[in-house]
């Protein structure tokens, strides 16, 4: 199998922020590759590297075979690019918009109608609306629709699901998955832990370096310690209590719960009594798996330290 | 090629759909010429007159019957006090005091010069100055009435010897204002529709992203900024016809020359000052930006260009300067094939120079626009 991004070294600064250091990855054909990462952890600005919108100071990226520096105008061919932000013409219809982007990358609609159909087909019933006036979810569907309309080699969408409601985040990732037949290689950026599930390799980013690349199970099965969810009424009270306990090495919350992690990996003999002194009673504590956050947040403590 | 069509054709959509603008682009032509054109004078009328008539004989009083008796002059009021005259001037009411001395008839009766005086408000001085010859003219013609009654020698004018001088007023015989203003507002609101519709519909995209989106195509530099002229280009040359119909049906504006002519200069006009307002677009960031870069050339293009003072009395670093100004050529292309009837041989200079200067600013445009984020 091919590679689709290759990168060495990759460095950026803006002025003397440094927004990207040392960056190498690489991308198989046909692959769902999620970048996770707070924000400002560099995310946009290596997307921008990679649809050649910027040129990185230092290091070498070719994408699709072409090199980044040299071979940017073939290369903006072949790629499809949704950006952040919504970045449609508000003013035209969804017809007109589809229709825009296709001529313009000297294509036509009808061309590779099959490749948008399961996407388009969800927004074909308002056509002629102005796409300023779509609803989130629409709107997302009608930039997908737009990035591909071309039939792209590779998709790169930076945090399309952010501002996007649970149901239709969901249904844009069936969506994604079902992209992969037509080989296409999707390039995905998100802050959302969950949606790296979905992915099948993902590259954990923050402060412009790449903290790990694997697989989202493995990156789950390199959790270094026992994990355990501490659940109790007053989750604020909770962990700061549990910060306060001396055999307590990292507390986070975690949904409900909070996710803990104890010294030589057992829950120790004076939790109970301490929790209680500080006026928690009903607790329940059982182990649990490592998700991807445990991880993310376990390998940023260790790169800050 | 098809690209840029598209392009061009999706400029249009938006802008038609935008209701606002749409209506604005055949609104401001009309109004502008209507509001502007008679506006605009450098006729002197009614100006206000305090008079100190000290003398108070039928001499006095017969100059001040004929200065009455001028649409220039409006006696705002007569008084002894020359604080109150003063006064009057201090706060507005009055433009010029005339003193007519106590004798002033006396004098004339005796065969003396006599004389009398006046103040003239000069803040503005060339109606000063104006105000000024017109009351010397009002009072030589009196004088002259005076000495022919005195001395009531027929012989005595064709005695004195002179020179007599006729004159005609060429272009311009009746020295309409309006027929010098016309072509100058033709000037502005093509300027203005230059410079600021494709300028910040340049900046717009920037802040509403779709740029970024466009960056990542391969539209290539050149047909975005032609994409992004021509709709404009056009909305000029249409703007320029209603303007130019205006003038002839409200103010009878004549048109010497040739019409296919004047849209050629106006359409080289609008390649440069397009070309101008992309290339600032490409580096302001946001319409507030644009509009402060925009408005700051606008304005100085518009009052170096000669629309209101001539351009040929201008210091000579501003004669060089309009060297790269467009909107000065376009003032007298639009005057000379109005007014003058001149043809393209005429104005080949200031075609030639156009032409220059909206290569090198698209050029600019063209260069200067990044593809990048």
């Amino acid at each position: 199998m091919g590679k689709t991004i290759e990168t060495s070294g990759i460095g950026k600064k803006f002025g003397t922020t440094t927004a990207l250091e040392d960056i190498s990855f690489s991308v198989n054909e046909s692959e769902v590759f999620g970048f996770i990462g707070p924000d400002g952890a560099g995310k946009t600005t290596l997307f921008r590297i990679i649809t050649t919108l910027l040129l990185p100071d230092t290091g070498e990226i070719s994408v699709l075979g072409k090199n980044c520096r040299t071979e940017y105008k073939a290369l903006r061919k072949e790629i499809g690019y949704m950006p952040g932000r919504f970045s449609l013409y508000h003013d035209l219809s969804v017809e007109e918009n589809l229709n825009f982007y296709a001529t313009i990358f000297g294509t036509t609609v009808s061309e590779n109608y099959d490749l948008i159909s399961d996407i388009y087909s969800h927004i074909e019933p308002f056509r002629k609306r102005p796409a300023g006036k779509l609803s989130g979810g629409m709107k997302q569907k009608l930039a997908l629709s737009c990035a591909l309309i071309h039939k792209p080699g590779l998709l790169v969408l930076d945090e399309p699901t952010t501002g996007v409601d649970a149901v239709s985040r969901s249904e844009f990732w069936d969506m994604l998955g079902k992209l992969k037949q037509h080989n296409i290689t999707i390039l995905v950026s998100t802050p959302y832990m969950d949606e790296a599930m979905r992915c099948d390799r993902v590259a954990l980013i923050q402060n412009g370096r790449l903290l790990a690349i694997d697989s989202p199970a493995k990156i789950r099965a390199g959790f270094s310690r026992k994990l355990f969810s501490i659940k109790a009424s007053g989750k604020y009270r909770l962990i700061t209590a549990l910060r306060s306990f001396p055999l307590t090495i990292t507390s986070f919350p975690f949904g409900e719960s909070v996710h803990v992690t104890f010294k030589d990996d057992i829950v120790p003999t004076g939790l109970n009594e301490h929790l209680i002194n500080n006026g928690i009673s009903d607790v329940t504590i059982n182990e649990t798996k490592a998700g991807i956050e445990d991880r993310f947040l376990e390998l940023m403590e260790t790169a800050g330290r | 090629m098809r690209t840029i069509l598209y392009l061009i054709r999706k400029e249009f959509i938006q802008i038609f759909r935008n209701k606002f603008i749409s209506k604005a682009i055949f609104a401001v032509p009309v109004v502008q010429m209507l509001i502007l054109v008679p506006a605009i004078t450098f006729e002197l009328k009614n100006v206000d007159m305090v008079i100190i008539d000290k003398d108070l004989t039928p001499v006095s009083r017969g100059l001040i019957s004929k200065l009455e008796g001028s649409t220039f002059f409006r006696i705002a009021g007569t008084t002894f006090s020359e604080k109150e005259a003063n006064n009057l001037m201090h706060h507005n009411k009055c433009d010029i005091i005339l003193h007519i001395p106590d004798g002033f008839s006396k004098d004339i009766g005796n065969g003396n010069p006599s004389k009398i005086m006046a103040n003239i408000d000069a803040i503005n001085a060339s109606s000063a100055q104006l105000s000024w010859a017109y009351l010397n003219g009002v009072i030589r013609d009196y004088n002259s009435g005076i000495i022919t009654e005195n001395i009531n020698i027929s012989s005595a004018r064709n005695a004195a010897p002179g020179i007599e001088i006729t004159n005609r007023y060429w272009y311009n015989e009746e020295l309409n204002y309006k027929y010098y203003m016309l072509p100058g507002i033709l000037v502005i609101l093509v300027t203005a529709i230059g410079f600021l519709l494709a300028g910040l519909n340049m900046v717009r995209e920037k802040e509403i992203g779709t740029i970024e989106q466009i960056n990542v195509t391969p539209v290539r530099k050149h047909q975005f900024i032609i994409a992004k002229m021509a709709p404009f280009l056009l909305i000029g040359l249409i703007d320029l016809g209603v303007g130019l119909l205006i003038g002839k049906l409200a103010f009878s504006i004549p048109f010497e020359g040739s019409v296919l002519l004047m849209f050629f200069g106006a359409t080289l006009f609008l390649i440069a000052v397009l070309g101008l307002a992309l290339f600032i677009s490409t580096f302001s960031g946001t319409q507030q930006q644009y509009m402060l870069i925009a408005f700051f050339c606008m304005i100085i293009f518009i009052l170096m260009s000669g629309i209101f003072t001539p351009y040929e009395s201008m210091p000579q670093w501003a004669q060089d300067f309009n060297l790269i100004n467009p909107v000065a050529y376009l003032m007298r292309i639009n005057r000379m094939v109005m007014l003058k009837g001149s043809t393209t041989n005429d104005i080949m200079i200031e075609l030639v120079s156009l032409g220059v200067i909206a290569i090198c600013f698209s050029a600019l445009a063209v260069r200067r626009y990044r593809k990048t984020a």
